[in-house]
């Protein structure tokens, strides 16, 4: 007789759990030919409020863990990439990707978690500084996470996209929640299983697969989030952006067109986008 | 009242009262029928402050937001009762004088229960002079599991009669009481000794309220309104902080008992987070945005 294959449920990652999506509603995902790789939750507005209370629950202690630790998570993520490379390639190539450029693709996602996990306990020193005042006072600025963050992940780049934006923001103390790519979404999902095997702290990542058109309005409006992460180049979705994202004063960051292979496209300065600065004025005289 | 008849009180079907209570999380309420749910819920809340840090200030604040529990919404309803520790009763029936909101203090020896009977007496004494509306007593729950049921209905009793006016809810402290058996045989002789109220726990102890326990005590107390005619209050504290759960409760209660407890005179919620949970909610179905507790008070 011949055997079945035993293929994966695909299901969206909130809190360290693999919930389907409370609407449970699905969309296909096929590939060039038509055909059907996996229905994928096609998660609501809810899977997001939920996320974000994960989210949010987990913000302070990641924030206080050490940079030690949070590089050392980061690299335990690069190590489980690369023993599942195969898998990933493999994913990669079903929705069209050349066996050559999956995998690269999957290769410089391993490369950019262990640039980041570098910079862990680096990028505080310099974007730190202790600032000349003209009064009796030591004036100093420290960097400190803006808590949680909704992303909207490249559409085209689903694997690179989704690390190259989202490590830079969990490695400098945020969390997150991320709406991966609408049409790759399967890469995301199987991502997830990584970082539940890395030591990561339940609810720091949280990834929902859907329509951008449905939960763009609640990733900028929801007052409970700090900042978005936008990737992509359509106007109208960036003025939505923009313009909700008013309401409670969030930091909006758009990547606009960027092309994640480059080398250009890691940097410190993508993990300082998501710092504010705290400026402290120390008297010391009196 | 008498002692009840134990040899009488039906055996609790855990596995049935699970099933049966899993529904009641089930129901879908929205929009209009939420907001009056949310609005209900409000007006049903006991504000409960019942720490050691305890001071006169934290009080007033908690008085305060008692009355005014947000500045935009319109048309909402204050809070039924502010639960506080006997020896801020004053201070706390100064800041609510004219508002309509009662004063529920807790007495016994709360939480532990673990005292004489004369201090517990003079304790409540104590909260009643110093004009609470309301007592929440602790039962003895060690004499009630070494079956000594008398000395727990007595006490009770006795408790009731120096609350005078008052109203009396006794804290069954469920989360101690093991099996749902037991909860509904000490819900039995709370009742039967005089409780106008019949409450889970006392917030320290986990778990706290659950609704399978809460169904149980539910059902008793329509088993004793059968029984009797007399309607008697519930009010399941700790563990209930949001407003998700706090709808589910209703829905429980409306299935269980009916319209006839769908009040503030019959039904409380003892929490401390849950009003903020629900104004967000509140603001949530207005506003259409989802809300951070950053833009609400602290306690």
């Amino acid at each position: 007789m011949e055997r079945l294959d035993v293929l994966k449920t695909y299901k969206i990652f909130i809190g360290g759990k693999f919930p389907r999506t409370e609407s449970g509603r699905y969309f296909k995902v096929e590939d060039n030919n038509g055909k059907l790789l996996a229905n994928m939750c096609l998660s609501s507005r809810k899977d997001f409020r939920n996320a974000v209370v994960e989210a949010r629950k987990a913000q302070k202690s990641w924030q206080s863990a050490s940079a030690l630790n949070k590089g050392q998570i980061l690299y335990r993520v690069a190590e489980m990439l690369e023993g599942r490379k195969s898998q990933f390639i493999a994913e990669l190539m079903m929705t069209g990707l050349s066996k050559q450029k999956a995998k690269e693709e999957v290769e410089q996602s391993i490369d950019r978690l262990i640039y980041y996990a570098g910079w862990s306990d680096k990028f505080q020193q310099i974007f730190s500084s202790v600032n000349p005042v003209a009064s009796h006072h030591f004036n100093f600025s420290v960097l400190e996470p803006m808590g949680v963050v909704s992303v909207i992940s490249s559409n085209e780049s689903a694997l690179l996209g989704l690390v190259s934006t989202i490590v830079p923001i969990i490695v400098g103390g945020n969390t997150c929640i991320v709406l991966s790519s609408e049409n790759n979404p399967m890469v995301s999902i199987s991502f997830a299983e990584v970082l539940n095997t890395s030591d990561l702290p339940h609810g720091v990542v949280n990834i929902l697969t859907g329509k951008r058109k449905e939960l763009i309005h609640h990733f900028a409006s929801h007052m409970d989030v700090n900042a978005v992460s936008y990737c992509g180049e359509h106007d109208e979705e960036i003025q939505e952006l923009e313009k909700v994202s008013v309401e409670n004063l969030k930091r909006v960051r758009i990547n606009r067109g960027t092309n994640w292979n480059e080398d250009k496209s890691q940097s410190p300065y993508y993990i300082e986008r998501f710092q504010e600065t705290k400026t402290i004025w120390h008297p010391n005289e009196v | 009242m008498s002692f009840p008849d134990l040899s009488k009180i039906p055996a609790i079907d855990k596995l049935g009262v699970e099933e049966r209570v899993s529904r009641f999380c089930k129901r879908s309420i929205k929009n209009a029928a939420k907001k009056h749910g949310l609005h209900l819920a409000l007006s049903m809340i006991d504000l409960t402050t019942l720490e050691g840090k305890d001071t006169e200030e934290k009080v007033k604040r908690l008085c305060y937001k008692a009355g005014h529990l947000h500045g935009s919404l319109e048309g909402l309803p204050n809070v039924a009762a502010v639960c506080v520790y006997p020896n801020f009763v004053r201070v706390a029936k100064k800041e609510l004088e004219g508002s309509g909101i009662n004063v529920a203090s807790v007495s016994t020896a709360f939480p532990s229960g673990q005292s004489t009977l004369e201090v517990k007496l003079s304790d409540t004494k104590f909260a009643v002079e110093e004009g609470a509306d309301e007592v929440d007593m602790v039962i003895s729950r060690g004499k009630f599991l070494s079956g000594e049921y008398n000395f727990v209905y007595d006490e009770i009793a006795t408790v009731k009669e120096v609350c005078g006016k008052a109203h009396l809810k006794v804290i069954l402290e469920t989360g101690e009481l093991d099996t749902l058996d037991n909860v509904r045989k000490a819900s039995d002789i709370a009742m039967y000794a005089g409780a106008d109220f019949i409450k889970t726990s006392t917030g320290k102890i986990s778990p706290a309220s659950t609704m399978p326990v809460t169904f149980v005590m539910l059902n008793a107390i329509k088993d004793y309104y059968k029984a009797t005619g007399i309607k008697i209050g519930m009010k399941p504290a700790g563990g209930i902080s949001t407003a998700k759960i706090a709808l589910q409760y209703l829905v429980m209660l409306k299935e269980t008992l009916g319209n006839d407890w769908m009040n503030k005179d019959l039904f409380r919620f003892g929490a401390s987070s849950l009003a903020n949970d629900v104004l967000m909610q509140l603001e949530k179905q207005e506003s259409g945005i989802y809300q951070s507790v950053d833009y609400f008070s602290k306690d």
